[in-house]
């Protein structure tokens, strides 16, 4: 079973929406990959746990496809 | 003075077989006298095997090749006597640094684990660890035991029966033919014996090419390289490839250029191209010599079965992985291993010929694992897609300043010995004892009062029991299990590895040193039990 928390957990939502767009602003296409390729890594490694991990990729795969 | 690899180590001599009116049979021909042929070889003859080596040379290998020897490989040797040679002779390290484009990230420490006799591993030219190996074969001629190597006889046919195989031999004065019970084909990536008999290789395929340069480095640039493996992703001397640099005994730097697989082969190799590649690394003022280049081309694949009826394949001809992680000889080398022990119950009759599928099966399994890991270390350094490129280089652009990005870094994972799990031939797992130790795994070394553990492990079935009382020996069906009694203070790294939590066990251990099955305390007809299960008579 994974813990992923798919309830809103984000204090200020709109904040972090807008820190998440900044840190792109005036940024290549590939320049942004690469930060979001680093995120990804930091965050998954602050997670940890594989099942979580995994139940996250998956997610992310199926969001958006109906 | 001639390098090693330039003398005949085994020159052609006429054998009698040649005079002889009708092919004479013999119990095993081994093709190939490199280090897996002659591993397998002088395996069976210490077990008194009638063995004969045939190969189309006369020489060790031309040139370094494979230069990194692990640990369980190293301990394999020692049981097999020639070990402690390739440990005093070879290089060994334990620092690494990692760079990536013009600048180093980040450099480790390997922590070598404590008590064992044998390093995590060593680097050591292949015509080095050759030779040893010959010099094993000819002290056990001296002892009277039974193994034959044939310089100068190439095998040109193979015809394949029931019980048995044909082969046809060219030699410098004529063919002549054998016979042979069992056939164990050691001939290499290009194996002509795979090729003869129609078999070819299944699974995952990719390829790549490595243009290796061994380098004899001026006594002053070589105060700037100390003992080190550096390893660089994509550096502005090889842009958007690897480059490997080892040293090896006798001051040969072991440089390793991925190339690509698009190449002009004759323009790489020309020694002009390889001095400017070289000046381009360590700079135009670098003075050095070129011992030996070649371009080693690998293809990441395996047999579907190492078994064809009498024919068993070993090494290269078998399987083939990448040169990340040094998981070609070493693996070649626990598949004779594997190999030896069973054929010569097979062939005393008291295990069923279906043991030597075993052989197949347990050493596809360890065959996958290193495709797998070799897979993986391709992928990382030689990125398939522009995403896999972008988390490749945010991995090594996070590890520079962050510690947990560095497991992720695969720049090869380093071969480590296979554990069989789900093996048929493994026992019971009972008395909640270490799972490092799990059976199908292979022994830990350990220090005890008699000496190393290894050292005491092998060649025959052993009963391992610590703090439970068990008979000298047991039989069952003419093979003899032996007792080897240890207690649990032998040493504070054996009592870990063995015991862990658990105040006795009793371990079923095999001849190639792997853990047949254990349990807390001594039950014989469970050890019997194991000991049918373990030899394909369960």
């Amino acid at each position: 079973m994974s813990d992923l928390n798919t309830k809103a957990n984000i204090a200020g939502a709109d904040d972090f929406y807008a820190e998440l767009l900044s840190i792109h602003e005036g940024r290549s296409k590939e320049q942004s990959d690469a930060i979001n390729a680093r995120l990804i890594l930091l965050l998954a490694n602050h997670i940890g746990d594989r099942a979580t991990l995994s139940d996250a990729m998956q997610k992310a795969v199926t969001a958006g496809q109906g | 003075m001639s390098k090693i690899f330039e003398v005949p180590m085994y020159p052609y001599a006429r054998s009698a077989d040649q005079d002889a009116l009708t092919p004479v049979r013999h119990p095993v021909v081994v093709i190939g006298a490199g280090p897996i042929g002659l591993g397998v070889a002088i395996d069976l003859a210490q077990q008194d095997v009638p063995v004969v080596v045939v190969d189309d040379n006369d020489r060790v290998s031309f040139g370094s090749r494979a230069i990194c020897f692990a640990k369980r490989p190293l301990e394999i040797l020692d049981r097999l006597g020639c070990g402690a040679p390739m440990v005093d002779k070879g290089v060994t390290w334990n620092l690494g640094k990692v760079f990536f484009d013009e600048r180093q990230i980040y450099d480790f420490n390997l922590l070598d684990e404590d008590g064992h006799k044998n390093p995590a591993f060593i680097n050591l030219q292949q015509y080095y660890f050759e030779e040893y190996m010959i010099n094993r074969v000819r002290e056990l001629q001296a002892e009277g035991k039974p193994i034959e190597l044939r310089g100068g006889n190439k095998v040109s046919a193979i015809g394949t029966h029931e019980d048995h195989t044909t082969l046809e031999i060219d030699t410098p004065e004529g063919p002549y033919n054998l016979e042979a019970d069992w056939l164990i084909a050691c001939d290499g990536a290009n194996s002509p014996t795979r090729r003869m008999l129609g078999l070819d290789f299944v699974g995952r395929v990719f390829e790549d090419n490595f243009l290796i340069a061994d380098t004899i480095m001026d006594p002053e640039m070589q105060k700037n390289f100390p003992t080190e493996r550096w390893f660089w992703f994509d550096p502005p001397f090889n842009r958007g490839q690897s480059v490997l640099l080892h040293k090896q005994p006798d001051n040969v730097w072991r440089v390793d250029f991925q190339i690509g697989w698009d190449i002009d082969r004759e323009k790489e190799l020309k020694e002009e191209n390889i001095r400017a590649r070289l000046h381009q690394m360590f700079g135009d003022d670098a003075k050095f010599e070129l011992e030996w280049t070649s371009i080693y081309t690998f293809q990441c694949r395996r047999m579907e079965s190492f078994r064809k009826g009498r024919v068993l394949f070993a090494g290269d001809s078998a399987h083939q992985v990448s040169p990340f992680g040094a998981r070609g000889a070493n693996s070649g080398l626990q598949d004779t291993d594997n190999l030896a022990w069973k054929l010569r119950l097979v062939m005393d009759g008291t295990a069923p010929d279906s043991l030597m599928d075993t052989y197949s099966d347990e050493r596809v399994y360890g065959a996958d694992e290193n495709i797998l890991n070799s897979s993986r270390s391709t992928d990382f350094i030689t990125p398939k897609s522009d995403t896999s490129r972008t988390f490749r280089n945010a991995v090594l652009d996070l590890a520079e300043a962050h510690d947990f990005a560095r497991p992720l870094v695969n720049s090869g994972r380093l071969s480590v010995p296979c554990t069989y799990d789900g093996s048929v031939l493994n026992g019971p797992d009972e008395g909640g004892l270490p799972v490092d130790l799990r059976p199908g795994s292979s022994a830990k070394d350990a220090p005890t009062k008699d000496g190393w553990l290894l050292d005491r492990l092998g060649d025959r079935f052993q009963l391992l029991a610590v703090g439970v009382d068990i008979p000298d020996t047991l039989e069952d069906g003419g093979i003899t299990v032996e007792a080897l009694r240890l207690a649990a203070d032998e040493s504070p790294q054996f009592a870990q590895r063995y015991l862990g939590e658990a105040s006795s066990a009793v371990y079923l251990m095999r001849p190639d040193q792997h853990v047949a099955a254990r349990w807390a305390d001594y039950n014989e007809a469970a050890v019997i039990a194991a000991l049918k299960t373990a030899t394909g008579r369960g």
